[in-house]
């Protein structure tokens, strides 16, 4: 069968709304277009149940009760909310936030703008896995700690954190806990109350759902925890989000998530089974090659690899119909490679050399083969160009090399 | 990023890969960049020590489409040319035919450091070897 192209293996960058989603948004565009806080006529009260609906349905997906979800514009506003709001909140208490390095810059740079304001902030180091350490955790601990910040899973390496455990420490310790669920949500089994979560970042549109809206969970007992809002105006959300509400895109994401509960089983067990289609079709293809991350605990559909010796926006090049995104210096704003690479110890050369799959709900099998097809074909071809390859069979240790770093390479 | 066409159509047929006997004295290799850096260029040249002329350039180039391209056309340029004239070409004069945007120019630059690396160890070579028949000749 001819598979359709481009083909888009990018789930982790984003999603193409759920046809069925889209479905359940579009009465909500001229027909049922009221403000959600329209008190005293049918259009508010339309649109008021319309977002009630969609907590209860994001809510249900992660064990919350619904009073606890408050809707933002997406993740990164969701982080920003949840830092800052409890740094603020509870300075009295203390000025101490524990993280870790490979989280999202909307976390990291939420935390770099407290340390400027006075707040001091553990960023955690990761293992080689792309896990942090228990150990490391708790003697970050001080008296003066007042909130963790882990990400569920990461949206390079797709590594997931040992929540459970993080969670029980928080608990025990008394710190709140947040975690940036945005690429486990709806992909992998999230549940505030086991996982002992007291914030909670979600995304509608990594799961199927609209861009330009998210949510933050908000614990209200055992612990309550209190935010100071961010966004000033007419007090929506309980006070800690202002803003007229996006029904439109909250009924998307609420639709969404209630599908995600429903396929989660089926559709990560076959997103599960298709990644290792792709990655057991390079190694046996392929010689060095190197998975970054830990293959066990990491979500079902992704899939980062570095193709030794093939610098990957070269690779991309090559695989022009398909989507996909590297690590390499190249491909970034930047022009430094891939900083969660980095710290997992992957060596700079590796780093610029690694491409990530993201697998999701559209995809086939046909896809992967051809993906794979395609990915093996131009890493043999590019490395017949590579310098570094032809040195590495002729047995030279490219890493004990001494490089000219001329003034050109210096970027 | 789009790239310019003769930047894609030097990464579909790059011309010159491949490598020379880098122990020929009338080989000059030129290795430039560092792995950690993302680029890595190998240039090598065969130079008729009579004439000067270079009769063959092959190239390897670890890169971006871009790195690819630059030591592509740069293989194609010096081959024919004197080791002065191929000396001579400059970095910008890459940019410009390959429509270069200004987060490439480095592969430029790399280019034009492989080139004139290998014919750096071209000159070397040449002038070990009018030594040692020399030192040969007084023992």
């Amino acid at each position: 069968m001819a598979v359709k192209l481009p083909i888009y293996m990018d789930y982790h960058a984003t999603t193409p709304v759920d046809p069925r989603v889209l479905e359940a948004m579009l009465p909500y565009f001229a027909q049922n277009f009221g403000n959600a806080a329209s008190r005293n006529h049918a259009f508010g009260w339309t649109a008021e149940e319309a977002v009630e609906n969609a907590r209860a349905q994001i809510a249900s997906l992660v064990g919350a009760s619904p009073k606890e979800i408050i809707f933002t514009s997406g993740a990164t506003e969701s982080n920003n909310l949840a830092i800052k709001g409890v740094a603020e909140m509870y300075r009295e208490k203390g000025n101490h936030i524990i993280t870790q390095v490979t989280e999202h810059k909307a976390v990291l740079d939420t935390c770099k703008r407290l340390e400027k304001a006075g707040c001091e902030v553990t960023y955690l180091p990761v293992e080689k896995d792309g896990r942090i350490s228990l150990d490391d955790l708790r003697r970050a601990i001080t008296p003066k700690t007042i909130l963790i910040s882990i990400m569920y899973a990461n949206n390079e390496i797709g590594v997931v954190q040992p929540i459970v455990e993080i969670g029980k420490i928080a608990k025990e310790k008394g710190i709140f806990f947040h975690v940036d669920g945005v690429q486990a949500v709806g992909k992998i089994p999230v549940d505030v109350q086991k996982d002992n979560i007291d914030l909670l970042s979600i995304s509608a549109h990594k799961l199927y759902g609209p861009k330009g809206v998210g949510a933050l969970y908000v614990r209200r007992r055992n612990p309550r925890v209190q935010l100071a809002a961010i966004i000033d105006g007419g007090g929506h959300e309980r006070g800690m989000r202002s803003g007229t509400l996006n029904v439109t895109g909250i009924v998307g994401f609420g639709k969404a998530c209630e599908l995600c509960q429903q396929e989660m089983a089926a559709e990560s067990e076959r997103l599960r089974r298709l990644r290792d289609r792709l990655k057991d079709n390079f190694f046996g293809k392929l010689d060095e090659i190197f998975i970054n991350g830990s293959m066990e605990h990491r979500l079902p559909h992704n899939l980062n690899i570095s193709f030794a010796y093939v610098e990957g926006e070269s690779l991309l090049m090559g695989i022009n119909d398909v989507a996909v995104s590297s690590g390499s210096a190249c491909t970034s704003a930047t022009l430094e490679p891939s900083y969660v690479l980095k710290a997992l110890g992957v060596g700079e050369d590796l780093a610029h050399t690694s491409i990530r799959f993201g697998l999701g709900r559209f995809t086939t099998q046909e896809e992967v083969d051809y993906v794979a097809d395609r990915v093996i074909e131009t890493v043999v071809r590019l490395r017949e160009l590579s310098p570094l390859y032809e040195m590495a069979k002729e047995g030279v240790d490219i890493s004990k090399m001494q490089w000219s770093a001329s003034a050109a390479s210096e970027h | 990023m789009a790239y310019s066409d003769k930047v894609v159509d030097h990464y579909n047929n790059p011309r010159n890969v491949g490598s020379l006997d880098k122990n020929d004295p009338n080989v000059g290799t030129g290795l430039v960049g560092a792995p950690e850096c993302g680029d890595v260029m190998k240039l090598q040249m065969k130079v008729n020590p009579q004439t000067q002329v270079i009769e063959e350039a092959k190239f390897k180039t670890f890169g971006c489409g871009s790195a690819i391209a630059s030591s592509s056309l740069a293989t194609e340029w010096v081959k024919g040319k004197t080791v002065e004239e191929a000396l001579a070409i400059k970095n910008t004069e890459i940019v410009k035919e390959l429509s270069l945007p200004p987060v490439k120019i480095h592969c430029s630059v790399l280019a034009e450091d492989a080139i004139k690396a290998a014919l750096n160890d071209w000159k070397k070579k040449q002038a070990s070897a009018a030594e040692q028949p020399a030192a040969a000749a007084q023992q």
